[in-house]
């Protein structure tokens, strides 16, 4: 296929570098250099997808990121990524791109008929037909989701790498324009940090579209030695084909690169995107303007773009969008893009200018060139479905509100519209600052800001090229000034003679016709979203008088271009309609981000293996050699459970816990929290944390603590030890030792700053194994010759030091299983070197390692709570029925008011309660509700819920426990649990299973 | 003394030393990482307002504790010491050194007779090194705090999170290359995954293991 | 994702920090002699404003030291920070942001 619209020569693009692509299967060519939309241009190819509600033919409307249409699914599989701008993908060799939003092809669309339906889908209909009545939404969700989608996601992982940077810079420039470059380099000069960022693949923003020169030269020769300059500053940072997406707090701005020119494929290793977390200490926002474009009828037919984007092509990447080119306009500026058109040898119809008389000198110039300049008048009519026809041209009346005369018609197939220019005012107000509307150009500009930050050139309303050039020089000394930098001569500003006299812009958003709106045609604003200027009547009818309202109602501005050329348009359309100012409808407040951000770079590469920091213990290997499954807890990684060959999860725990209950067994215990306390109000301080008393814990004792929140509320429990005078080693639970840590430092530095006491974490210093089982002194006797295990002299709730394997050791005899248990704390380079001598030697004590589910099973015979499974939060120790922890003779300790608050008296509170099911083998889920008498369908009332649950080999039964309302005074009843159609019965039990007496752990 | 056979290193088990031995020419590559594991951490808490306290520290390593936040005193060869926070320091000596500075910091404080602590960790942690031209941004993908150098240089510190691992960060310098070297000490849980992270993000600059 | 300046370590990301609560609520003394209307309001009460906040943090990936910190809610901006035990500024409005100790 032969480039139909290529110029032969001129513009960017490299003709040595033909590259081909394809579109909708199709092959076709173009050159580096090309976006896929200038390519797809060159080539004779404007229809590139559907509207979103009606389905209507639509082409490319721009050159940069305003685009609403040319949307594009680009690449398949695994690397295929929606809605793509066309006018943002540069071109690359074998590039393999889609129209979105077409079913089932972009010529024939099945939708469109949608579009005959208009008169049932206002403003509103979505949300009025589907939200009300909700039962109706089931019938119609997967029309309206087949209907409405842009776009489709991967059904694959996705096969690029994304990964972030941080950064941080004195001067952060926003836009490689001529504001932006001036304002970089004589910040730079000045020795700042300075990091310069543009969306583009190229540097000179506006400047590579234009004919401009500056310093007497063509004005991209001047971005070229300028960028050279900036580079060769160790100060600078340039960021291409980056775009800065969002400006948040205290000078946060974040930044999404692009690192290859192939934009769906990383290269080199390298991640295809990052994400750049830059802090800045001054932000210059340079980021130049949009085009608006007028709102006339059926100014959505393929060929209708903003003028400013026909020089872009014609200029920039040498093409020419059409065979015959008509602008329409109401200002002067527009007037280049005919003038550039013409110099390139492409066709001009006509400049149609909705001003009497206009007398710029850019008009002479046009008319000098020997285009036609129909002024006072405006487009009523495009002709044409798939591509512009024609245009039908009538005089406009005096006051603008209708036309008059005679249609003219003219043969064209693009219309080039300008409505004028909006400054690109979006991060500042990101940012947190306002925006003004300017009467006279109708436009938003940058106001007030909360952060150190300005806004220069276009951005700023300042739309002469001379004017960006000196604002930018100026911001740029001025900030090197407020960060106390030295004084440098930065030289002259650059000059330029492309700045013309211009006359004002007129004001007309709506472009009129024969009819009232609506009635012949329909006049898009946001083409994107397919709001029209009745929609946004009927909003207004309908009641809507604030903009912000508006928007969600109709929709406008809420596409993936965020309205940015449809917003001030639709703004004005109704505010006109309410009769009332454009302020006083509001102004509107952007949020990030700018343009749209992959969820790639978003998650970077905390995905996969890198998801969530995972936390190993010293003896991770061994559990891995033994083939454990794993269990996350907090971020530790923990063994669950330890399957042999051919068992099922049931079968290894029921052998896990025999082992421990009449052999020994081994369970890896670092994980729980450890705090080393020391200092001469150790005590008290633990008397005022604990519910429980101890400011008499003997060195070489041990003792369990409840711990609570000033609520009453259980937090945390664990035991803790006296290691010495004035010396504590506390232990915690595994997920909440950093709470726990947090806890007590807060109290001691902010209520209790008087005492003495210094807290260190510990945690990670020991590897603790615990042994379990009646055969656990047996064993450990080999190991240590210096401890003397026997029961007198080292008895329940104690601990000593001394050797394990000629390891330095603490032993404390306590336990959460209910055995005779000792936990043996090493230093933890030692303990996967321990835990295998002693695997070994267990042997023949019928040694197993368990995991964390049989450590569950075996504390719930007992019925040890778990903070967390047992509690929620809302469970206070009365609850649990642990009263007996709760000092009544200390005069206070955190949470010790709380236990008197009415609402913990009552009697029908949550109790702790054991269940037995009627059939033994029966387990109850974790988590079910539990009722006291069952009715034949819901809804019936609900006394508690089961806690834990678990099949106990030792009993031979299942158990669990409960918390059931007033459960202590039901013991004996029977209470029952609806699950998946039957209703299990249970037997309400005290919770507690296996050895009440309590006889194996003191044995 | 534990015999050496029995301790193993945080990421032992990745086979570092063979892999340094078959990576040994590290000409032209970004970055060179490496674990330098055992290195003596004890943590100590006082009164730096007391000069007994001061007095004890310095009596038993040769330091006194440094009072400007985020800086660190000594010389890698031999002992340093942290600041951690206004009352809390780290003593990093060279794995050979901790039992004698642990010993001494807990008899002299002890013979002060002050509210104090010293609490051994040196198990709690190991270091990875990062070195090579490319070290700073390979941390400055994952760590929020700026490294450049007019901000951070050899002598600071900073306890903060690099790929949401906390960390205690410190940075030498390099007299031959004049480039830096960072050293990250996670708590040693964390050790792998920062390393596997670290390994991940140096791959488009080339890395080696030391 | 603001900055906060830590009294200590200068100024570091938000992430690095938890917020504790409102600052300068301190425990009753005799929480025995409390109604329990009087425990409620210590315990639940917080004011809440758009505007100036006295709030306190620590700084948990850092130093892990408690501080005060004098915010305003509606633009984040940082007024003030100071030590545990020191009053706030007066005329929180015009306060400038303090900078690090060093
Ligand atoms: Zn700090």
């Amino acid at each position: 296929m032969t480039q139909t619209h290529r110029l032969t020569d001129g513009g960017r693009i490299d003709r040595d570098r033909p590259i081909d692509f394809f579109f909708n299967g199709r092959r076709y060519s173009g050159y580096e250099g090309d976006t896929l939309a200038s390519a797809l241009l060159a080539n004779g190819v404007m229809l590139v997808g559907r509207s979103f509600k009606y389905h209507r033919p639509r082409g490319i409307t721009s050159a940069g990121t305003e685009e609403q249409n040319a949307l594009v699914q680009l690449e398949r599989g695994a690397r295929t990524i929606s809605n793509m701008l066309a006018t943002r993908v540069p071109l690359y060799e074998g590039l393999d791109a889609a129209s979105v939003n077409c079913w089932p092809s972009h010529n024939f669309d099945f939708m469109a008929v949608n579009s005959l339906f208009h008169r049932i889908l206002p403003a509103g209909f979505y949300y009025k037909t589907f939200m009300w009545p909700v039962s109706a939404w089931k019938y119609y969700e997967h029309i309206i989701r087949r209907a409405a989608g842009l776009g489709r996601s991967p059904m694959e992982p996705d096969a690029d790498t994304y990964d972030k940077m941080n950064a941080h810079a004195d001067l952060v420039v926003v836009g490689g324009g001529p504001a932006g470059l001036t304002a970089a380099r004589s910040a730079a000069i000045h020795g700042a940090r300075v990091i310069l960022v543009d969306e583009q693949t190229e540097l000179g923003g506006q400047l590579l579209n234009e004919r401009f020169d500056i310093n007497g030269h063509p004005a991209t020769d001047w971005v070229a030695d300028i960028e050279a300059e900036l580079m060769a500053m160790p100060n600078v940072t340039i960021l291409k084909h980056t775009t800065a997406f969002g400006y948040y707090d205290h000078g946060f701005i974040g930044f999404l690169q692009n690192r290859s020119n192939n934009v769906a494929f990383g290269e080199d290793g390298r991640s295809r995107q990052r994400m750049w977390r830059v802090r800045a200490k001054n932000v210059l926002l340079a980021t130049g303007s949009l085009e608006r474009p007028l709102i006339y009828s059926d100014n959505d037919r393929p060929g209708c773009m903003l003028a400013g984007a026909v020089r872009a092509y014609v200029n920039r990447y040498g093409v020419t969008p059409g065979n015959r080119h008509v602008i329409f306009t109401n200002n002067d500026d527009a007037y280049r893009s005919a003038l550039d058109v013409k110099a390139a040898g492409g066709d001009v119809a006509c400049i149609v200018d909705l001003r009497t008389k206009p007398k710029g000198e850019l008009v002479t110039q046009a008319i000098e060139a020997g285009i036609d300049v129909i002024e006072g008048s405006v487009i009523t009519a495009v002709i044409g479905g798939k591509r512009v026809r024609a245009v039908e041209i009538m005089k406009l009346n005096e006051d603008g509100t209708g036309v008059t005369g005679t249609v003219q018609t003219i043969t064209c197939d693009i219309v080039g519209s300008s409505g004028g220019w909006n400054p690109v005012v979006h991060l500042h107000s990101h940012s947190g600052g306002k925006n003004v509307w300017r009467d006279e150009d109708g436009v938003f500009v940058p106001g007030d800001t909360l952060q150190s930050e300005q806004v220069c050139g276009a951005a700023a309303g300042s739309f002469s090229l001379q004017a960006a050039l000196n604002e930018g020089d100026f911001a740029g000394i001025d900030f090197a000034s407020k960060l106390g930098l030295p004084t440098k001569k930065p030289g002259a500003v650059p000059k330029t003679s492309s700045d013309v006299a211009e006359e004002p812009w007129k004001l007309l958003w709506y472009i009129p016709t024969t009819k009232p709106a609506g009635q012949r045609g329909k006049h898009f604003i946001d083409q994107q979203n397919d709001v029209t200027v009745t929609d946004v009547q009927l909003a207004a009818r309908e009641g809507y008088r604030s903009v912000e309202h508006a928007k969600r109602y109709t929709t406008l501005g809420m596409a993936t271009d965020q309205g940015k050329t449809g917003n001030i348009p639709g703004h004005a359309i109704l505010s006109a309609a309410l009769g009332q100012t454009i302020p006083e409808t509001g102004t509107t407040t952007f949020r990030p981000p700018y343009s749209p951000v992959t969820m790639g770079a978003i998650a970077g590469r905390y995905v996969g293996d890198f998801f969530d920091p995972v936390r190993r213990t010293p003896m991770h290997d061994c559990h891995e050699k033994a083939g454990c499954l794993w269990e996350d807890v907090g971020q530790w990684r923990r063994p669950w459970y330890y399957p042999a060959d051919g068992e099922s999860m049931q079968d290894t725990v029921n052998r896990e816990c025999l082992a421990v209950r009449n052999h020994v067994g081994m369970l890896d215990a670092t994980t729980l929290g450890k705090i080393d306390i020391q200092g001469p109000d150790a005590a008290e301080f633990l008397n005022r944390i604990y519910t429980n008393a101890w400011l008499k814990l003997a060195p070489g004792k041990c003792r369990y603590g409840l711990m609570l929140g000033e609520d009453g509320m259980i937090m945390d429990d664990g035991v803790t030890s006296c290691l010495g005078e004035n010396h504590y080693l506390m232990t915690t639970t595994s997920g909440g030792a950093p709470r726990v840590m947090a806890w007590l430092e807060e109290w001691l530095q902010t209520e209790w700053p008087d005492l003495k006491v210094y807290l260190t974490s510990v945690t990670e210093q020991f590897a603790t194994l615990q042994l379990a089982g009646p055969n656990a002194r047996a064993l450990l006797s080999e190991f240590t010759k210096d401890i003397d295990l026997d029961n007198d002299a080292f008895p329940f709730m104690s601990w000593k030091s001394g050797t394990v394997a000629d390891i330095p050791a603490r032993i404390y005899r306590i336990s959460f299983t209910g055995e005779l248990s000792y936990e043996i704390n090493v230093p933890a380079s030692a303990g996967l070197s321990l835990w295998t001598d002693i695997m070994i030697a267990g042997e023949k004590f019928g040694i197993e390692p368990f995991g964390t589910e049989t450590m569950h099973v075996l504390r719930a015979e007992k019925g040890f709570i778990i903070v967390g499974q047992e509690t929620d939060g809302t469970t206070a120790p009365g609850d649990l029925g642990m009263d007996w922890i709760v000092s009544k003779k200390k005069p206070d300790f955190i949470g010790k008011r709380s236990m008197s608050r009415p609402d913990m008296l009552r009697d029908d509170r949550k109790q702790l309660v054991g269940l037995l099911t009627s059939d033994p083998s029966e387990v109850l889920p974790e988590g079910g509700q539990i009722v006291a008498e069952t009715q034949p369908k819901p809804p019936m009332t609900m006394i508690g819920h089961v806690t834990s649950s678990y099949y106990s080999a030792a009993l031979e039964h299942s158990i669990a426990l409960a918390l059931v309302k007033g459960g202590r005074a039901r013991m004996g009843d029977t209470v029952y649990v609806p699950i998946d159609g039957k209703t299990v019965s249970c037997e309400v039990v005290e919770p507690i299973f296996y050895d009440k007496e309590g006889n194996r752990i003191n044995d | 003394m534990i015999d050496t056979y029995r301790l193993r290193s945080p990421l032992a088990h990745l086979g570092l030393d063979a892999r340094a031995r078959a990576e040994a020419d590290i000409s032209g590559t970004g970055v060179i990482i490496s674990e330098r594991p055992q290195a003596g951490l004890i943590n100590i808490r006082g009164d730096v307002s007391d000069a007994r306290f001061v007095t004890a520290i310095e009596k038993s390593i040769k330091l006194s504790p440094p009072t400007v936040p985020n800086t660190v005193v000594g010389k890698p060869s031999t002992t340093r010491l942290m600041w951690l926070a206004p009352d809390e320091w780290m003593v990093i000596t060279r794995p050979s050194g901790a039992e004698r500075a642990l010993k001494a910091l807990q008899k002299n404080l002890k013979i002060a007779d002050l509210h104090s602590s010293v609490t051994d960790t040196t198990e709690a942690r190991t270091c990875i090194r990062v070195s090579g031209p490319r070290a700073r941004e390979v941390i400055s993908k994952g760590c929020s705090i700026d490294l450049h150098p007019s901000a951070f240089g050899p002598g600071q510190c900073a306890q903060t999170v690099v790929s949401r691992v906390g960390v205690m960060l410190a940075q030498t310098a390099n007299s031959k290359t004049h480039q830096p070297t960072y050293e990250l000490y996670p708590l040693r849980s964390f050790a792998t995954y920062l390393w596997n992270w670290l390994e991940d993000a140096s791959a488009e600059y080339g890395v080696k293991v030391e | 994702m603001f900055l906060i300046p830590c009294p200590w370590c200068g100024e570091r990301e938000e992430s690095e920090f938890s917020y504790g609560h409102e600052a300068h609520i301190v425990r009753p003394e005799d929480p025995e002699k409390l109604s329990d209307a009087e425990w409620a309001n210590y315990l639940f009460m917080r004011t809440n404003p758009k505007g100036p906040h006295l709030e306190r943090w620590v700084h948990t990936a850092g130093c892990r030291r408690w501080f005060n910190v004098a915010r305003n809610t509606h633009t984040n901006e940082i007024l003030a920070v100071y030590l545990m035990g020191e009053k706030p500024p007066k005329n929180l409005a015009k306060e400038p942001v303090k900078g690090a100790k060093s």
